[in-house]
């Protein structure tokens, strides 16, 4: 049968034998076939031990050959590039392949930590959360020992150099699970002309149908019938086939998330994505997700080479691999049979086929005995012998109750168990979606319930409990000509595939821990979670204890948590719970099935959206400018702002110091083209102005300018700006740079929502102005020299006005207003005309010593003069009021939105928290911004905190430090000493108001 | 992800749009506001219903037409029984349950 040492099959299956392909795997160098995954690779060269446990580091084995595999977790790749967790199964050969086996040291063959096993009577389940959480304070020392000796495999420590894909899809029919099922599906809906996608995770169409020998559908072998199928879907222009590509999420409204594995399975390539992530919003959706078999829960089921049948098969039928020279089987139902049936005709020995069940009767059961096979009916195994790989089990015949063992253990001489436990249907997809499961007795599975409103699914096949190749294949064809007839219109489906009834089969015994020679958990360990190393006794332990709800119990045991998520456990364990408890299964409940179905890989998420492309970056029309005079910027959102100009040898401090002095003593120029610009018009603009700013707007005049506050409903300052009148029924509003789409938003929504009727339109023209402030005591003879049109006197223009006119040669608004404190002209221009513009006033202001200052300047101007910024010295608690600007707040006016809650008794308490000056007694202590104010100290905290600092910065102009904050009754303290408190250092500061620099404002005039 | 039907643009992705809060809560008159106790006004400003079934809301199709609309949405399903314009009164589903 096998070749020399291998264990590869001498013919069939569907790897190329033309095609050898070379990896290695924890260092040794093997050959395999292209169409072999790692898994069948290892075990044709006949590596059983790929892995150590989670917790006792025993040793694994391969247990399945597909996604639901516990045990064989592979760190795959090396560098950048390796990825822990990967499973063996799952993983596409390739030539070069780098393979490692997990959690081990310093060898998969001698692990240190495989002591725990020898001491695991001493770590049952719930050990950490019993043994080391107290102190408390210890675990913070304990986790990291822990944390080293449990583990998967270890993450990447470089940057991902592969490159990863987003793509939307859109279709009619989505099925999932290219098995007979789904094809069938996709075929009738594609003949009838819908848009179809079909998606499988494995590297070719066929499911199920990929493992069978015998099976024959249209008259054609199994393999036939894929290649035919595979034709007619080529010829089928709206139908979409996505191989190697994993349905992970299903999410609301029929929208399902796919990773696509592009290049996986060519090693690293630099010319195409790696994988893609597909979000597919499709109109019906066909589940044809099929079954997963449940491994018997058996004494020392964890050995190497204790296998499901269904693998066995697999491995058998589909790689041409013999997972072992002589196969023993144990199962619970008739599926098994047909993989002793397949090993014999395949040359590997059977010695026994063990059958819990006492008088199995069913059609495979009889075929089996005809060909000569012994069927041990009633028996056990009763324990698995062989650390390193299985040699030998002994088996027993069962009390009739199955709990126990009667007479004497015989033992069979064999490399390799496959248990079949029943099949549990791949029910996750439909679960995600919050549609419930229900418990078919006959199966003993759950199997899914009706779908909620708002999805449209169907599941089908095995996927929902039906297993007979004839019957997926006629569901398939329904499913898919009903589901086009719905989603896309009528057409021709043409005849639904067909296949022979399958033998009769017999009803399965559910038995869900098989007896061992010793009560369980009293010698040799019934492995329940392979992952996380969760067996019987652990479920029995948490019973005791009484953790017996499925929440409970899955926390307490850690049962179901891995990243395989319990796909061959969970049954097992609730069906094991259910019994301690006396009740039905159904009854113990289910866990949630949340996505992924699989694990997903982060960079596959992130997609191209990082770096450069995480988010978009905007820049003014002066940028290069402030560039190339080497400008250090600052991002405001999404805004990169010149920060600071430093020249040559210049600190930060050097640079803000300078720039600051000159605005006061000559002039500045900095770029504000980042302000939210909104343009308001309509006839009841000025109506809709009164309502959402704090002061008045009715008798503002055409030219003029006014700073005004937005709050919201509850009184608190949102947003803040300079709005001119530009017309009577023509506004043109500014906001903080922050601020701008959340202001356009609060507009439109209050304009939608609550005031339809009024007659007002909001444009957002922020990058429709390129903006630059000059400003100083010598702005106005600057900008003289710029403008022919624009009279500068304060007769003709007042501070808070604006004139339209030409600047440097361009058509410019020009508005007086100034956040500096300073006389300050705001010059918009057309972003075309921005650099021109800039260009034009530095040349002029040369003479002038004109120096372009950045945010940091700007905000110690600012500061200097006690303007707030909103955001920094607000925080959303606190009122115009609180700011000691109640001047902005209309009392004539009827309505605004924010009144009514300042008249709350709350927003009127005069000892609410105020903005007030703060002045370190040392004047040249710079405050942190932030540090908590307090009124009496105390050795060491807690000590009543009144507020913090939200402003703080060196004062060139008054040569000392100046600060703001928002404290307790702060207007009620004028003069007294409080103290800033971080850390171990007590600042004493006094209380002033917040206007240090030109109290009177009479530098506006220049 | 949500799909969901602007009346205006017709079926778009969930993230084309931005949840606003419960629908039909309109603002009090200047004589109401004037009339309310500080308690009454905070249940204006505050207080959201929360059901358990159909939840009236408004979104917003933000990288879409910017119109707001209203949708009567399951709040366990996430069903959505109907979306329709501003200004027209909240659907009799009769599904509703009371918070």
């Amino acid at each position: 049968m096998t070749d020399g040492a291998g264990y590869r099959i001498g013919g069939g299956g569907r790897i190329d034998r033309s095609h050898a392909v070379t990896f290695t795997f924890d260092g040794k160098s093997y050959s395999g076939f292209a169409g072999d995954t790692l898994a069948s690779a290892l075990l044709a060269n006949g590596v059983r031990l790929v892995g150590r446990s989670f917790k006792y580091h025993r040793p694994r084995g391969i247990l399945t050959a597909g996604a639901e595999e516990p045990n064989a977790l592979i760190q795959l790749g090396i560098g950048a590039r390796t990825e822990p967790n990967t499973r063996a199964t799952q993983i596409e050969l390739f030539d070069g392949l780098t393979a490692e086996s997990q959690n081990r040291w310093p060898s998969l063959n001698f692990d240190v930590g495989a002591a725990n096993s020898a001491i695991s009577r001493f770590i049952p389940a719930g050990f950490y959360y019993k043994t080391f959480m107290w102190p408390a304070k210890g675990w913070m020392f304990y986790e990291k020992f822990i944390r080293e000796a449990a583990g998967l495999g270890k993450g990447p420590t470089e940057p991902d150099p592969d490159r990863y894909d987003k793509l939307y899809g859109h279709c009619d029919v989505l099925v999932i699970g290219a098995g007979p099922a789904g094809i069938a599906t996709a075929l009738a809906a594609g003949r009838v002309g819908a848009r179809v996608m079909l998606v499988d995770e494995q590297q070719e169409i066929g499911g199920a149908l990929l493992s069978e020998t015998t099976a024959r559908v249209d008259g054609m072998s199994a393999a036939e019938w894929l290649t035919c199928a595979a034709q007619e879907f080529a010829k089928l222009p709206e139908v979409r086939i996505l191989t190697r590509t994993t349905a992970f999420a299903y999410y609301d409204h029929n929208s399902m998330s796919l990773v696509e594995r592009v290049t996986d399975h060519l090693g690293p390539v630099a010319d195409k994505p790696r994988q893609r992530l597909w979000r597919v919003r499709a109109k019906r959706i066909v589940l044809a997700t099929g079954a997963i078999e449940r491994p018997l829960v058996y004494c020392d089921n964890d050995r190497p080479g204790c296998m499901t049948a269904s693998a066995v098969r697999t491995y058998l039928n589909r790689y041409a691999v013999a997972t072992g020279r002589r196969v023993v089987l144990m199962t619970n139902d008739d599926s098994a049979y047909r993989t002793a049936l397949d090993l014999v005709n395949a040359g590997v020995t059977v010695p026994a086929v063990v059958d819990l069940r006492i008088s199995p009767e069913g059609e495979p059961v009889q075929a089996a005995r005809g060909k000569g096979i012994e069927i041990l009916a009633g028996h056990a195994i009763v324990k698995v012998h062989g650390d390193a790989g299985v040699k030998e089990v002994e088996v027993a015949r069962m009390t009739d109750d199955g709990k126990g063992i009667t007479g004497p253990t015989r033992r069979i001489s064999c490399d390799c168990v496959a248990s079949a436990g029943g099949w549990q249907p791949t029910v996750h997809l439909h679960s995600q979606t919050r549609s419930k499961v229900k418990w078919d007795e006959a199966l003993q599975a759950f199997v899914p319930g009706d779908t909620i409103p708002g999805q449209n699914n169907v599941s089908i096949g095995a996927a929902h409990g039906v297993f007979a190749l004839a019957d997926c294949l006629r569901e398939g064809h329904e499913a898919g000509a009903a589901a086009a007839r719905e989603a896309f219109g009528d057409g021709d489906a043409g005849a639904s595939p067909s296949a022979d009834a399958g033998p009769k089969e017999g009803p399965l015994r559910p038995l869900w821990i098989v007896p061992g020679e010793k009560p369980v958990g009293r010698g040799g360990k019934h492995f329940v979670d392979y992952q996380n190393d969760v067996t019987a006794a652990d479920v029995m332990l948490a019973h005791r204890e009484n953790y017996r709800s499925v929440e409970h119990l899955k926390r307490y045991t850690t049962m179901g948590m891995a990243t395989d998520q319990g796909k061959t456990s969970n049954v097992n364990a609730l069906a094991i719970m259910a019994g301690l408890r006396n009740v039905d299964i159904p009854s113990v409940g289910i866990t949630t099935y949340r996505p992924p179905y699989t694990p997903v890989t982060f960079g596959v998420f992130a997609g191209r959206d990082k770096g450069d492309f995480l988010d978009p970056i905007r820049k003014t029309a002066m940028h290069q400018w402030h560039e190339d005079h080497g400008a250090k910027f600052e991002t405001v959102g999404q805004w990169y702002r010149p920060w600071y100009y430093p020249k040559a040898g210049e600190s930060m401090h050097d640079a803000v110091n300078r720039e600051v002095k000159a605005v006061r003593t000559g002039v500045g120029i900095v770029d504000a083209s980042t302000l939210g610009k909104i343009d308001v018009q309509g006839e009841d603009a000025a109506w809709f102005l009164n309502m959402v700013y704090t002061n008045a707007w009715s008798k503002l005049e055409p030219g003029r300018c006014r700073y005004g506050f937005m709050c919201g409903e509850d009184g608190m300052v949102f947003d803040d700006g300079v709005t001119s009148r530009l017309d009577d029924d023509h506004f043109h509003m500014t906001t903080t740079t922050g601020g701008a789409a959340r202001v356009m938003s609060w507009l439109e929504e209050w304009h939608q929502c609550e005031w339809p009727d009024k007659k007002v339109y909001f444009n957002s023209v922020t990058e429709q102005w390129a903006v630059m402030a000059i400003g100083g005591p010598l702005a106005r003879k600057l900008l003289g020299e710029l403008t022919s049109d624009i009279a500068l006197d304060d007769q003709s223009f007042p501070h808070l006005s604006f004139r339209e006119g030409t600047v440097a040669g361009v058509p410019a608004r020009v508005f007086r207003i100034t956040f500096t404190g300073d006389l300050s002209y705001e010059i918009n221009v057309a972003p075309s005309y921005g650099l021109h513009v800039w260009r034009a006033v530095m040349q002029a202001g040369e003479k002038y010593g004109i120096t372009p200052y950045g945010t940091e300047a700007l905000h110690v101007l600012r500061a200097e003069k006690g303007f707030v910024i909103v955001g920094q010295d607000t925080d959303g608690t606190i009122t115009p009021q609180d700011l000691g600007m109640d001047w902005i707040v209309a009392k004539s006016k009827p309505d605004f939105i924010g009144r009514r809650s300042m008249l709350r008794s709350d927003t009127k308490r005069p000892d609410r928290k105020h903005l007030v000056g703060l002045l370190t007694e040392d004047p040249k202590f710079v405050l942190p911004d932030g540090v908590q104010i307090v009124e009496h100290l105390k050795e060491k905290p807690p000590m009543t905190m009144l507020g913090h600092v939200t402003s703080s910065y060196w004062s060139p102009n008054l040569d000392r430090s100046i600060a703001m904050g928002l404290v307790k009754n702060g207007r009620n303290r004028m003069g007294q000493t409080l103290y800033a408190c971080w850390e171990d250092k007590r600042i004493p500061m006094k209380v002033t108001e917040p206007k240090f620099f030109d109290p009177e404002g009479a530098r506006v005039n220049g | 992800m949500f799909l969901i039907t602007c009346p205006y643009c017709g079926p778009r992705d969930e993230h084309e749009f931005s949840y606003g809060h419960e629908a039909h809560i309109a603002r009090p008159t200047l004589e109401q506001q004037n009339a309310m106790s500080d308690a009454e006004w905070a249940d204006y400003l505050f207080m959201r219903k929360n059901p358990k079934g159909v939840h009236f809301e408004r979104w917003v199709h933000t990288r879409g037409c910017r119109r707001w609309f209203n949708v009567a949405r399951h709040t366990v399903t996430h069903e959505i029984l109907k979306v329709y314009k501003m200004g027209e009164p909240a659907p009799s589903l009769g599904t509703e349950k009371n918070p």
